[in-house]
C-alpha cells in the first residue's frame, strides 16, 4: 500500500519536471537560452521581497478555487463554474464595504466573507440542484451560468450601483480601510506588494476541507457519494442532499477567492471582459494537486511562481508566453497522468489485485 | 499423441506482483470434449482462461494449440487460433439488432457497404446448424437473458471458434434455460466444437461434462472423468475438505407478522407497471423466498421495501407501520435491513476501505462518531470485530473493499446488515456467483438469524437456494404472487410452472 501511495505522488512531479523541459525545448526551438529563461523566471519571482509578496498575495485565490473544485469533485460534480461563482462572491463584498463605509471592522471583514462566500454557494447550488433531482449535466450548466454571471455584473455595474459608488462608468471607488484585506504589515514587509490576508484564509479553509474530508460524517457522505452513489443510496445517504451540500461547499470556496481578489487584489470592482482566469487556474491547481488539501496548496504555489516570475522571462526577450506554455505543458502532462503510470516502473498492484480474481 | 489435445496449457504460471494467481497449471482438452473447471471464487480459473484468450499473456510455461505453441498476446490472436470466449457477462450493444452485434468487428464490407442480408443468411445457417435460435433482425434489448447468451455463443462460432470458452454461462439462466444451453452445447460437440465449461454449479458438470480439471489456489489439482462421480465428491476436491449441501435447520417457528405487504404497486424506470398489486406477509422466525425468473418484479419489489424505488399505491407495512416512500435511512432505522442483489453496484464502494465499508449504515452514530465527527479508532476496531466474527478474509480492515474477494465482500455486506440486530432483513441473490464454502457459510447465517426470531425475505433465482434456506416459498410471476408453498411439499417442477406462470 505505501509503496502505491508513494508511486502515486512521484506523478504530479514527473508531469511538472516533464512540463519543464518540454518548455526548454519550445525555447530551444524559438532559439532561446531555457536556462537563462529559467534562471530569469526564477530570479524576477524570488528576486525580492516584493515579488515574494505577490507569489502568497496570487496563493490564496488560487487555493480556494482549487479547493472549490476538488470538493465538488470528491462528490462527483465536475465544477467549471468557479468563475462566474468567484465573480459572485467578488461584486457582493465590494458592493457591501462600498455600502458600509463606517461600519467597524470587526463586523465587516466577518461579514464580507459569509456575504461573498454565500452568493458564490447560491450560484453553485443552482447546478446542483438541477443535478440532483433532474440530472441535468453540472458541466453544462456551470459552463452557461459563468456567461450569465458574467453579464449581470456588468449590468449592476452600469445600471444596479449607486453613483455614488462609481470612479468612472466601468469601475467603482476603492473599498475603505474598514473593509481592505490587505493591511500595512503585510504591505510595508513586502515592499508594497498586494499580499493581503487572503493567503491566511485560505490556509484556514485548506485545513477546515482536510478535516471535513478527514474526519467528518459529512466529508464521508461526500466521498461516498462521489464514488458510488447507488451504494450510498442503499445504504441511506441521500445522494441529492449530498450533491447540493457539496456545491454549496465548493461555490462557498469559489465566492471566497473572489472575495479575495476583490478586496485584496483589486480593492474595487470594474467590468469584466471574460470569466475570471482564477476559476479556470483553480481546476489546473487542484488537477496537479490531485484534489488534496496539500498538494492543492503546492499545486498554488507553482502555479503563483510561474505567473509572478514570468515577466522576467522578457528581461532575455523570451516572450512571456512561453511560460503559458510550461504550465499547458505540465497541465498536459497531469492530464496523460496514466501514461505516466504506465512508464513507471512496475504496474500498481492495484490492477493486478483485480486480475486475480475469481 | 498430442493431437488429439486442441489445447494443452504446460505449467503454466501467471504472477501479478507476489500474488501468484496460477502456479504451474497444466490443462489438456481433448478435440470434442466438454472438458470442466473447477474451483472457488479465487482459484484462479478466469486468470487461466484469461492467458487463453489472450488478455493475458502468461510469466512462463507454455500454451499449445492442435499440438502446436502459440504465443496467444492479443484476443483477435485467440480469434484467429479459433478460440472464442463466451462472457459471463455479455458484451453486447443493446441497441443494435443480433446480426449487427454478431458481425461487430467482423462485418462483410462491399464497396464500403456492410452487407446485411449475406451476414443474416450465414448467421440463420449457423443457429440451424447448432440449435441455437435467434431473430436475427431484433435488437438485443428486446430479447431475453437466454436469446442473449445464443447471440454471445453465435458470435464466437461466427468468427469460427473450434474452442468455445464458457464462463458461469448459467448464472443468468432460468431452470429451463439452463436445460436448453445444456442441449446446445451437447450440439456443438457433435459437431465437433471442442468446450471449456468454467463453472462451479456441480450438477451441469455432471449433466454434460466429460472431464473436469479442479483448481485449488492457483494449482492443478487432478483431471478426472466425471462419470461415476456424485457432486459431493466434486465438492469435496474443489474445496479440499467435505462439504454439506443442505444446511442444517430446526422447524420454523413463526412468530407475529413483521412485513406485511398489501396491494404493492411498483412502476420500473421505463413507468411499466412491475410489481403489480402484490401481497405478502413475513413473520418473525421464519424464512420467506422469493422464487421467481429473473425481470418478473423482483428488484422492484425489493427497492420498494427499503425505499429506494418510489410506491405507486398500496402498503408496506414493517411491525405496524406503512414505510411505503420512506426515504431508505428512515426505514433502516425501522430495524430493516438490505442485503442488496448487487454487491458491486449497490452493496459496496469499492474503493473505500472494508472498515468504512462495514460502518456504512452505521457511521452516523456513536460510537463511531459523535457530533459528525468521525472516530476512526472505533471505526476500524468494530470492522476488525466483524471481520473476525464473520469470518470475512482479507488482508485488513484498512485495504479497500476491492482488494477482498466476491465471497468475503458479500460476507462484509452481510456483517455490516446482521451486526444491526435487525427484525427484518431483506435479502436479494445473496450467493450470486459465489463458492460453495462461501454458499455454506452465509445460508447458516441466515438461518441463524431466522433462529434468533428474526423475519427474513430471500429474493432468489436459484431454486437450489430457495428451497434451502426458506421455511415458506413464495414464486412471483409478472409482478405478482403465483402462488405460496412450503419446500418440504413441492418439487423444482412444480416450482418451474409457477415461475413461467402456470398453476402449481
Amino acid at each position: 500500500m505505501k509503496n502505491l501511495s508513494i508511486r502515486k505522488g512521484m506523478v504530479p512531479i514527473i508531469a511538472v519536471v516533464a512540463g519543464f523541459l518540454l518548455g526548454a525545448i519550445i525555447m530551444l526551438i524559438f532559439g532561446y537560452n531555457p536556462i537563462w529563461g529559467y534562471e530569469d523566471l526564477l530570479s524576477q519571482a524570488f528576486g525580492n521581497s516584493k515579488s515574494i509578496g505577490e507569489i502568497f498575495r496570487s496563493m490564496g485565490p488560487l487555493i480556494l478555487t482549487g479547493l472549490s473544485f476538488a470538493v465538488a469533485m470528491r462528490a462527483g460534480m465536475i465544477n467549471i463554474g468557479m468563475s462566474g461563482q468567484a465573480l459572485a462572491g467578488w461584486i457582493s463584498s465590494v458592493w457591501f464595504a462600498l455600502s458600509f463605509p463606517d461600519m467597524p471592522r470587526v463586523f465587516m471583514i466577518p461579514l464580507v466573507i459569509i456575504i461573498g462566500a454565500a452568493w458564490g454557494a447560491i450560484m453553485a447550488a443552482i447546478p446542483g440542484i438541477l443535478k440532483a433531482f433532474w440530472g441535468t449535466s453540472e458541466v453544462i450548466v456551470t459552463i452557461m451560468m459563468n456567461y450569465i454571471i458574467l453579464l449581470i455584473s456588468t449590468y449592476l455595474v452600469h445600471y444596479g450601483f449607486n453613483q455614488k459608488l462609481m470612479a468612472s462608468k466601468d469601475s467603482t471607488i476603492q473599498v475603505g480601510a474598514n473593509a481592505t484585506f490587505r493591511n500595512s504589515f503585510l504591505t510595508s514587509i513586502t515592499n508594497n506588494s498586494r499580499l493581503n490576508i487572503g493567503i491566511f484564509i485560505a490556509i484556514i479553509a485548506i485545513i477546515i476541507v482536510a478535516i471535513i474530508f478527514k474526519r467528518t460524517t459529512l466529508g464521508f457522505e461526500i466521498r461516498a457519494v462521489g464514488l458510488n452513489p447507488n451504494a450510498s443510496e442503499s445504504s441511506g445517504i441521500s445522494s441529492k442532499r449530498t450533491i447540493i451540500i457539496s456545491m454549496l461547499m465548493a461555490g462557498g470556496l469559489a465566492g471566497l477567492g473572489g472575495v479575495v481578489e476583490g478586496l485584496g487584489t483589486f480593492q474595487n470592482f470594474f467590468v469584466q471582459y471574460s470569466s475570471l482566469s482564477i476559476g479556470f487556474d483553480g481546476m489546473a491547481v487542484a488537477l496537479l494537486g490531485e484534489n488534496s488539501p496539500i498538494g492543492i496548496l503546492l499545486a498554488a504555489f507553482l502555479f503563483s511562481i510561474l505567473k509572478v516570475g514570468a515577466p522576467g522571462m522578457n528581461v532575455t526577450g523570451i516572450p512571456a508566453e512561453i511560460v503559458n506554455v510550461v504550465i499547458a505543458s505540465i497541465i498536459f502532462f497531469v492530464g496523460i497522468k496514466f501514461v505516466i503510470e504506465k512508464i513507471l516502473p512496475q504496474l500498481p498492484k492495484k490492477v493486478a489485485k483485480k486480475e486475480g480474481e475469481n | 499423441m498430442t493431437a488429439q489435445n486442441v489445447i494443452e496449457m504446460r505449467k503454466v504460471t501467471k504472477i501479478f506482483g507476489e500474488f501468484v494467481a496460477n502456479d504451474q497449471i497444466d490443462l489438456q482438452v481433448r478435440k470434442g470434449e466438454i472438458h470442466a473447471l473447477l474451483g472457488e471464487n479465487g482459484a484462479g480459473k478466469s486468470t487461466l482462461m484469461n492467458m487463453l484468450s489472450g488478455l493475458l499473456e502468461p510469466t512462463s510455461g507454455e500454451i499449445l494449440v492442435n499440438g502446436e505453441t502459440k504465443k496467444i498476446d492479443s484476443p483477435s490472436k485467440a480469434s484467429k487460433l479459433g478460440i472464442g470466449m463466451v462472457h459471463q457477462h455479455f458484451m453486447l450493444v443493446d441497441a443494435f439488432t443480433v446480426t449487427e452485434n454478431i458481425i461487430l468487428g467482423n462485418e462483410t464490407v462491399h464497396g464500403g457497404k456492410l452487407d446485411i442480408k449475406k451476414a443474416e443468411k450465414e448467421i440463420l445457417e449457423l443457429s440451424q446448424k447448432y440449435g441455437l435460435e435467434v431473430k436475427p433482425d431484433a435488437l438485443v434489448r428486446d430479447i431475453n437473458v437466454g436469446q442473449q447468451q445464443r447471440v454471445e455463443i453465435l458470435k464466437t462460432l461466427y468468427r469460427g471458434a473450434n474452442i468455445l470458452i464458457f464462463d458461469e454461462p448459467t448464472a443468468v439462466l432460468t431452470p429451463a434455460e439452463i436445460l436448453e444451453l445444456l442441449d446446445i452445447m451437447r450440439n456443438l460437440v457433435k459437431e465437433g466444437k471442442s468446450i471449456i465449461l468454467i463453472t462451479h454449479k456441480l450438477e451441469e458438470i455432471r449433466a454434460v461434462a466429460d472431464r473436469v480439471t479442479v483448481i485449488r489456489r492457483g494449482k492443478s489439482i487432478e483431471t478426472v472423468e466425471v462419470e461415476g462421480r456424485s457432486s459431493k465428491e466434486l465438492a469435496e476436491m474443489m474445496v479440499g475438505h467435505s462439504v454439506s449441501f443442505v444446511t442444517e435447520k430446526k422447524a420454523a417457528n413463526p412468530g407475529k407478522v413483521v412485513l406485511d405487504i398489501k396491494d404493492l404497486v411498483v412502476h420500473e424506470s421505463r413507468g411499466a407497471q412491475a410489481v403489480k398489486s402484490l401481497s405478502l406477509q413475513v413473520h418473525a422466525g421464519e424464512i420467506v423466498g422469493i422464487a421467481g425468473i429473473d425481470g418478473n418484479g423482483q428488484s422492484e419489489l425489493v427497492r420498494a421495501i427499503t425505499g429506494l424505488q418510489h410506491v405507486e399505491s398500496g402498503q408496506v407495512n414493517v411491525k405496524g407501520q406503512n414505510v411505503a416512500n420512506y426515504r431508505p435511512r428512515q426505514i433502516t432505522e425501522m430495524s430493516v435491513a438490505h442485503i442488496p442483489e448487487d454487491r458491486h453496484r449497490d452493496g459496496l464502494i469499492l474503493a473505500m476501505s472494508v472498515a468504512e465499508n462495514i460502518s456504512l449504515q452505521t457511521y452516523y452514530k456513536a460510537p463511531l462518531s459523535h457530533h459528525g465527527f468521525l472516530n476512526y479508532k472505533a471505526i476500524n476496531r468494530h470492522a476488525r470485530e466483524l471481520m473476525i466474527e464473520f469470518d470475512v478474509r482479507g488482508a485488513s480492515e484498512l485495504v479497500p473493499a476491492s482488494a477482498l474477494s466476491g465471497g468475503n465482500q458479500q460476507k462484509a455486506v452481510i456483517a455490516r446488515e446482521i451486526d444491526r440486530n435487525p427484525d427484518l432483513l431483506i435479502v436479494s441473490q445473496p450467493t450470486r456467483g459465489l463458492d460453495v464454502g462461501a454458499i455454506e457459510y452465509i445460508h447458516k447465517r441466515l438461518i441463524q438469524a431466522r433462529d434468533e426470531g428474526k423475519a427474513v425475505l430471500v429474493v432468489s433465482y436459484e431454486l437450489d437456494e430457495i428451497l434451502n434456506v426458506s421455511d415458506r416459498i413464495a414464486v412471483i410471476h409478472d409482478g405478482q404472487i403465483q402462488g405460496i408453498v412450503r419446500p418440504k411439499d413441492t418439487t423444482k417442477q412444480e416450482l418451474g410452472v409457477l415461475m413461467v406462470g402456470g398453476k402449481g
